[in-house]
């Protein structure tokens, strides 16, 4: 709280003009910019669409869960083999029901999970322009670098709450169906089942950052346009676009640098040791692309005239 | 806050220097325009739709980027100033805009909410006395989707209401709205302005806001045509008399040696400005001089009549 409330001192005292009692002002500044972004949580959480998308994602796990089961009530191996490149996990299922939060995230990371993202992500803006009420924000005064900030805020805690909602919905049908315990990492270790719910943390976390990342490139392209359903699409299309060319050997210099590449490494998060490196690759990547996409957002944002 | 209707800028709630708005495609919505709104006035904003009002209205709101041209909005120079003024400043900009699926009062709680300026310990007696302000407050709950179009308007009052202001932009505020809301918009913003607040208030029908202003701008196709005080605006329109005579060129004669200006002359009809000459010293005149005098009539244009005259009949016939 202090260090945020030191940081916006120094960017809102040449703005606010009167410098008569800067701490003061800051303070009020930033209690302001709270009230408004606690506004923000509301509305995004409260909206019936949201809450939906909340569900849907939520009963994505269940299904996988009893889907597998059913399928193969003696294994966790489903249709696809122990050698299925990056899926190892789902042979691990067998063992212990943790294993299902990294299959269920890996399932959705696919599609469900962006179009969880994408659809707030993408409405962000566009969608205040296509109701006339960002012409309102902005005469409040909102302040067009100020409203983009609690926008991005509002999508990275979206992404983190739809990423935990499938994991933490995910370990109650796995322990259900498939057992708890001592959780054998992919390496082989077998570790304590407090210690397989850290690597689970860990894991989610790293699909959050990922998810946080891909907000930014909806938010970027929901500046162009006041109609939200062509941003939700458009940023989705990359997302599909994005996994195509990952498919394309032909293609596998660029491979690196497309946004959802790095999306499904975290399975280096369940072995041990932990390969760090693709880690903070993917890391870097999730960073670099969220950093390119606000700037662009915010370039486009605090230029463009409101016409809607 | 001593009000000096010619007074130089501070003392203007809105100026403008040459304000111009060019679009993309090369249009020139707004054309060098030059306003200067007193404090303490109520302006009446006026034109025909698609003369750029609503442009230099998002002008002075910093949504728009002017691309040439200064404006001040309570001293203070846009769009620079957007965050630092606004907060001053309660607008309407085309049409009410809320989210459909929020109430009324949760759609206020969201803009006050926005308002970095406006403090939240108050929120609730805030939205509540502006909500009572409009005759909104025993529909507060109901999603805004819900609303009839009068209370859309008037929710938007409202959100323009929620805090303390020195300058009120209302955009069409009577767009759409049957004869008893408009009445109802006017006497809110006769309410405002007897609190002392300026109200720069746009339309494109000039009896809407003959009642309530001080002052007008008139545009046309981008251009600030007439500005000035609305008695200004009266005096523009000279009363002209007319006698409908068989004998136009004696009558002719008459009007000019009496020195009355412009004179028209038809088939049965002379006409000229009226001046200070009395009527009944033109009659007297013109029967002295044995002009056969069918009808003397004086003929004061009517406001709307002055307007139509600046701002041309209409798109069509602008066209054509």
């Amino acid at each position: 709280m202090s260090r945020l409330a030191e940081g916006a001192t120094d960017l809102r005292a040449p703005a606010t003009g009167t410098a008569a009692m800067p701490e003061a002002t800051a303070a009020v500044a930033v209690r302001a910019t709270l009230r408004f972004f606690a506004s923000e949580l509301r509305v995004t959480f409260f909206r019936r669409r949201n809450q939906l998308l909340l569900l849907v994602a939520a009963l994505f796990p269940l299904v996988i869960g009893i889907g597998l089961k059913a399928a193969d009530p003696h294994g966790g191996g489903g249709g696809r083999g122990p050698g299925a490149s990056g899926a190892a996990y789902f042979s691990q299922l067998a063992g212990n029901g943790v294993f299902l939060t990294f299959v269920a995230l890996s399932l959705l990371l696919i599609l469900v999970l962006p179009v969880v993202v994408g659809v707030v992500a993408g409405d962000s803006i566009a969608g205040e322009a296509g109701y006339g009420t960002l012409r309102y924000l902005l005469a409040v005064p909102a302040g067009r670098t100020r409203l983009l900030a609690v926008k991005y805020a509002t999508i990275v805690v979206w992404s983190v709450t739809a990423t935990f909602v499938v994991s933490v919905i995910a370990l109650l049908p796995g322990v259900v169906l498939f057992g708890a315990g001592p959780v054998t990492l992919l390496s082989g270790t077998t570790v304590s089942l407090a210690d397989g719910l850290l690597h689970v943390l860990w894991v989610t976390l790293y699909v959050c950052a990922a998810m946080a990342a891909f907000g930014a490139i909806a938010l970027a392209i929901s500046t162009f346009t006041e109609h939200a359903i062509g941003a939700i699409a458009a940023s989705l299309i990359i997302v599909v676009a994005s996994e195509v060319i990952e498919n394309v050997p032909q293609f596998a210099p660029v491979n690196p640098y497309l946004p959802t590449n790095w999306w499904l490494d975290f399975d280096s998060l369940l072995r041990t040791p932990v390969d760090t490196t693709t880690l903070w690759h993917g890391l870097l990547s999730f960073a670099v692309y969220a950093v390119l996409f606000v700037s662009i957002a915010w370039a486009r944002f605090t230029s463009a005239d409101v016409t809607s | 806050m001593t009000m000096t209707p010619d007074g130089h800028s501070a003392e203007l709630a809105i100026a403008s220097s040459a304000l111009t708005k060019r679009f993309r495609g090369g249009q020139v919505a707004v054309d060098h325009v030059d306003l200067a709104v007193p404090r303490g006035s109520v302006y009446g904003f006026l034109g025909p739709n698609g003369s750029g009002k609503t442009t230099t209205i998002r002008m002075l709101l910093g949504l728009a980027y002017p691309t040439s041209g200064t404006a001040r909005v309570l001293g203070v120079p846009m769009p620079e100033g957007t965050t630092r003024v606004l907060s001053r400043v309660g607008s309407l900009v085309e049409g009410p805009a809320f989210y459909p699926y929020l109430s009324g009062w949760d759609n206020l709680v969201r803009y006050d909410a926005a308002d970095a300026s406006a403090p939240g310990k108050t929120a609730k007696a805030r939205i509540s006395e502006a909500m009572e302000r409009v005759g909104l407050l025993a529909a507060a709950g109901k999603k805004f989707r819900n609303y009839s179009l009068g209370m859309k308007q008037r929710l938007a009052i409202a959100s323009a209401l929620l805090v303390p202001r020195d300058l009120i932009v209302l955009d069409e505020p009577t767009n759409g709205l049957d004869p008893q809301g408009t009445r109802e918009v006017r006497t809110l913003v006769r309410q405002i302005a007897a609190d002392g607040i300026t109200v720069f208030v746009s339309s494109h029908l000039l009896a809407e806001v003959e009642q309530v202003s001080t002052h007008v701008g008139v545009m046309r196709l981008g251009r600030l045509v007439f500005q000035g005080e609305l008695t200004a605006l009266r005096r523009t329109a000279a009363p002209r008399v007319a006698v409908r005579t068989a004998d136009t060129a004696t009558a002719a004669e008459v009007l000019a040696k009496l020195g009355l200006a412009g004179p028209q002359a038809g088939a049965d009809l002379v006409t000229a400005e009226l001046g200070d000459i009395a009527p009944e010293k033109i009659t007297a005149e013109l029967v002295h001089a044995g002009v056969g005098v069918r009808a003397l009539t004086v003929e004061a244009p009517s406001l709307e009549d002055l307007f139509v005259g600046l701002t041309g009949e209409g798109f069509d016939v602008e066209a054509g």
